[in-house]
């Protein structure tokens, strides 16, 4: 039996109206998510994936940004309710409540001037009823619980008395602090060194087994993905190029682009060496809009039908969705 | 690619062609109507000063003792003969408008020009050598700007005596300190951000260097610190053509017709009003060009100054 | 936090040097300074008499040896024109010139600041409009001349403010008022542009994304930021009203430095002016301390350092 889903993202649409034209950030996506599961959203910069969720929860700074159409259900109480309908208020509950968020830049991510307790307890505060001093107490106890020594006195310190991978750890629990369904973490671990990573990594595994949360990590590195996705969702240009399980897009990506992306992955378990094989090629120009598949351009297998229509996600490979019109399971142009 | 950086691109990226950068400024200036109306008053300002012979009615410098303090054409006793009127001695105020422009405009223009080019050379090497020499040159920097700047103007104009020349060096060497130091700025920014760094190793030869890749990201910020400083300078000299100190009293200045309106302040207004509008004229068309040029030249840029 | 401390308090040491030595430097620029504070008439036996009175002929270490000794204990030599002291001359319109500066920059706050800060949360809108326009003008008008304007009008024609003098309690309003306008208009774009500036930062992200109050990030995040450049430039600002009042207190006639100031140099009293520029530096030099002081206060990023 399908577990129900916590979260159905449905052609979403995203839209920039900037000075220099009409920015196609965000062209039809669609993705669901499980309760518990772990989701990785990987592109390089500029396919729309931190856009993607910034946009379902109506943090696309608007001007200039508008979310154009779509749905994104969230189970709740109630059912479910479409994020994008809701009210603002119910938005701000949600928010911090039921979603947190973990941001990449953990010293422009934090208010300077305000001790990292006060940023913490403030969540609490504000979707609990609880005391202020209710909130410092779970507060430093979630310090605690992240992992920073000495949560007591370090309650009162300010994000530049910090080191990076400190910071991040008091922006994880700012997220975690309301135990929210799902964590969104929008590269959390780009900023920081290769060892710190693996310790925050870490951290959020711990805490997903811990808490049960969803989590959605989006990142343009693939290394980081093998040790935490259960699935993976790959963009390009605006539009979801491959989805599938984590195993299966390794070993099968049936997407050109994945295989670009994981052909350009330094492998240890490879005996041959291969050559780091690099994507030709540039990002596509987000200000035409979209009319023919995105990534026609780089695409080794393309064909004439790529250039005509935009492809949806078919069922590809072992259990994984593409949207291509190369069958390359088959080695030939689907046929549907 | 964060959200918030898609916005429009500084004019400035080298890989623009010439072409694009003016049709870009085209239409910015078209949408943002205030950059337009600025060039126009300024335009009209400058135009006053060059044809002023042509368009003034009467010789600024002569006197009419019998036709002293007649008010402007709209009023009673007024006429279309003198439409702003005249002084006290009989001269008519239009035509000394006119000319005004001629001082204010020099004294803006060639103050400018010294003291961006002295603040750009000393900048410029404070940037970029760094160390002791840099030290030594912005702690002169940090000196001037942090002085009552007006009161050190007006005593050395006391000291120095009125005429065009020491108002033009006065304003000149004691501006350039903000040009400097806007200068330095931007050429940290540049050494910071690799830039020479990737240029020189790619083996770019010194001018190059500075021609291609520092001067162009230094004309952005140094034009629009310009535009403003020379409508400081415009209102400076006023001042100090108010006090007496700036060039001789023979010499048709806005700043002059200002001291000696005051004495006529109740009997003909007047005599101050106009040359005060002149300069409020000159003044708005030229912070409205800043600010444009301002947002044109680098939407992103922090401001400089403080 | 101390060291912070410490070096500002010693660079205002060497600025002051550096003031006194400007000053010094200052009165000798045309090379001599007696024809300087004599009137033109002085036959060369009094100038002489002068120049060994006042120990000019003396070598030029010796002379700033024997000014930079008396400065330090507040002797700036005597008053040419009232042949006392010249500090406490100063030191006695001091009062008068604090009250102009304080009341204008409290207008120019209490009006400033709070159509910046909506005109930043509402960018686009109708007040934001008008604090923008009000911005302009406030650094488009010469203030001098408004003076001049606002006398005719509110003085004169209308009665409702004495036109000069500080004999009643209403008329610091004029003065202030004119004088107050630039940094009126200053408070206004910077508080407008710091409240753009911050509210696109990635740490106001962050206070959406936990869902909180518009009206809490607004007051919480927002603005205690914005608190901080506001008091650093309101602090300078202060310090060039303090410096600049010379034309607003010659035309309303308020008895301060300012207009000391003009009448000295009217005197030639040169010894008065150097006194003056020295003493109204020190205030300012004190001045740009304590707002760095306040500045590492509000800020824990210096107050705690890195």
């Amino acid at each position: 039996m399908q577990r129900e889903k916590i979260l159905e993202v449905k052609d979403l649409v995203t839209k920039f109206y900037t000075l220099d034209g009409v920015v196609h950030a965000v062209n039809g996506v669609s993705f669901d998510l499980e309760p518990g599961e772990t989701l990785a959203i990987v592109g390089e910069s500029g396919s729309g994936k931190s856009v993607t969720m910034m946009s379902i929860l109506g943090l696309i700074p608007s001007p200039p940004g508008k979310v154009e159409q779509g749905q994104a259900l969230l189970r709740n109480g109630n059912g479910q309710q479409d994020l994008l309908q809701m009210s603002p208020g119910q938005l701000r509950d949600v928010r911090g409540g039921q979603i947190g968020f973990v941001f990449q830049d953990p010293i422009s991510s934090l208010n300077p001037v305000l001790v990292i307790g006060e940023q913490i307890a403030e969540t609490l505060t504000k979707h609990l009823a609880i005391s202020r001093e209710e909130a410092r107490k779970r507060t430093i106890k979630l310090l605690a619980h992240v992992g920073i020594p000495d949560p007591e006195l370090r309650y009162k310190n300010y994000p530049h008395q910090f080191s990076g991978g400190m910071r991040q750890r008091v922006m994880i629990a700012i997220a975690i602090a309301c135990e929210p369904e799902i964590v969104i973490a929008d590269e959390p671990t780009t900023a920081l060194d290769v060892t710190i990573q693996a310790q925050i990594v870490e951290l959020f595994n711990h805490l997903q087994a811990e808490m049960g949360m969803a989590i959605i990590w989006i990142t343009h590195d693939l290394g980081v993905v093998a040790g935490l996705a259960d699935r993976v969702l790959v963009m390009y240009g605006g539009r979801v190029a491959e989805i599938g399980s984590v195993d299966d897009l390794y070993e099968r990506p049936q997407h050109p682009y994945t295989m670009g992306l994981l052909g350009a992955l330094p492998r240890l378990d490879t005996r041959e060496s291969k050559r780091l094989v690099s994507i030709t090629g540039n990002p596509p120009d987000l200000l035409i809009p979209l009319q023919h598949c995105p990534f026609a351009w780089r695409c080794e297998y393309v064909f004439d039908r790529c250039w005509e229509e935009v492809p949806q996600l078919y069922p590809a490979g072992l259990k994984q969705r593409a949207a291509c019109f190369y069958d390359i399971e088959r080695g030939r142009p689907r046929h549907e | 690619m964060a959200t918030r950086d898609i916005t429009a691109d500084s004019l400035l990226d080298v890989e623009r062609s010439f072409g694009d950068r003016l049709v870009y400024m085209g239409r910015f200036l078209w949408r943002d109507k205030g950059g337009l109306i600025g060039l126009v008053m300024f335009l009209t300002v400058v135009f006053a000063a060059i044809f002023s012979p042509t368009i003034a009615p009467y010789d600024p410098l002569e006197q009419n003792l019998r036709d002293s303090k007649i008010p402007p054409a709209w009023q009673e006793e007024g006429s279309w003969d003198h439409p702003f009127g005249t002084d006290n001695l009989g001269r008519d105020i239009f035509s000394r408008i006119i000319y005004g422009a001629r001082v204010s405009l020099t004294v803006g223009f060639f103050g400018v020009l010294i003291a961006g080019g002295l603040g750009l050379v000393f900048g410029a090497i404070a940037g970029y050598m760094g160390g002791r020499v840099d030290e030594s040159i912005m702690s002169v920097v940090n000196l001037v700007l942090s002085l009552p700047y007006l009161l050190f103007v007006v005593v050395i104009a006391a000291i120095l005596g009125r005429s065009l020349i020491n108002v033009i060096l006065i304003f000149g060497i004691t501006d350039s300190p903000i040009f400097a130091r806007v200068t330095r700025g931007e050429v940290l920014r540049l050494r910071q951000s690799g830039f020479v760094e990737s240029a020189v190793s790619a083996g770019a030869t010194w001018p190059r260097i500075i021609f291609d890749h520092i001067l162009p990201n230094l004309i952005g910020p140094l034009i629009t610190l310009a535009t403003f400083e020379m409508s400081r300078m415009i209102f400076y000299e006023a001042g100090l053509g108010f006090l007496g100190l700036s060039v001789p009293p023979t010499v048709p200045s806005w700043g002059n017709m200002l001291a000696a309106g005051r004495k006529y302040l109740t009997s003909a207004p007047w005599i101050a009003t106009f040359p005060g509008l002149a300069i409020m004229f000159t003044s708005l068309g030229m912070n409205l060009l800043g600010d444009w040029l301002r947002d044109v030249l680098d939407p992103r840029l922090r401001r400089a100054r403080k | 936090m101390q060291r912070y401390f410490l070096t500002k308090f010693l660079q205002s040491i060497l600025l002051l040097f550096g003031v006194l030595l400007l000053v010094f430097f200052m009165v000798r620029l045309t090379g001599d300074p007696a024809a300087l504070m004599m009137s033109r008439e002085a036959s060369p036996e009094q100038l002489e008499a002068f120049r060994e009175a006042m120990g000019f002929n003396r070598p030029l270490y010796v002379q700033f040896a024997d000014f930079l000794s008396g400065a330090v204990v507040g002797d700036f030599g005597d008053s040419l024109h009232f042949k006392t002291p010249a500090l406490p001359l100063v030191l006695e319109r001091l009062p008068a010139t604090l009250q102009l500066a304080a009341v204008g920059l409290l207008m120019a706050m209490v009006i400033g600041i709070p159509l910046g800060l909506i005109g930043g949360f509402n960018p686009g809108s109708a007040i934001d409009s008008i604090g923008r326009t009000l911005a302009l003008l406030g650094q488009s008008i010469p203030n001098f001349w408004l003076a001049l304007i606002m006398i005719l009008f509110f003085a004169v024609r209308l009665g409702w403010f004495p036109s000069f003098g500080r004999d009643q309690w209403h008329s610091v309003v004029m003065p202030a008022f004119v004088l107050g306008l630039p940094v009126m208009g200053q408070l206004v774009r910077l508080t407008r542009s710091a409240v753009l500036e911050i509210r696109s930062e990635d740490f106001i992200r962050t206070a959406y994304s936990k869902g909180l109050e518009p009206r809490i990030i607004y007051a919480k995040h927002v603005l205690r930021n914005v608190a901080i450049p506001l008091v650093s430039v309101t602090g300078v600002q202060f310090g060039y009203m303090l410096g600049g009042s010379i034309y607003i207190e010659a035309i309303f006639a308020w008895p301060g430095m300012g207009q000391l100031l003009e009448q000295a140099i009217g005197w030639r009293d040169f010894q008065l002016v150097m006194a003056i520029a020295i003493f109204t530096s020190v205030i300012v030099l004190i001045l740009n301390l304590l707002t760095d002081l306040a500045y590492a206060v509000i800020d824990p990023r210096i107050r705690y350092g890195h």
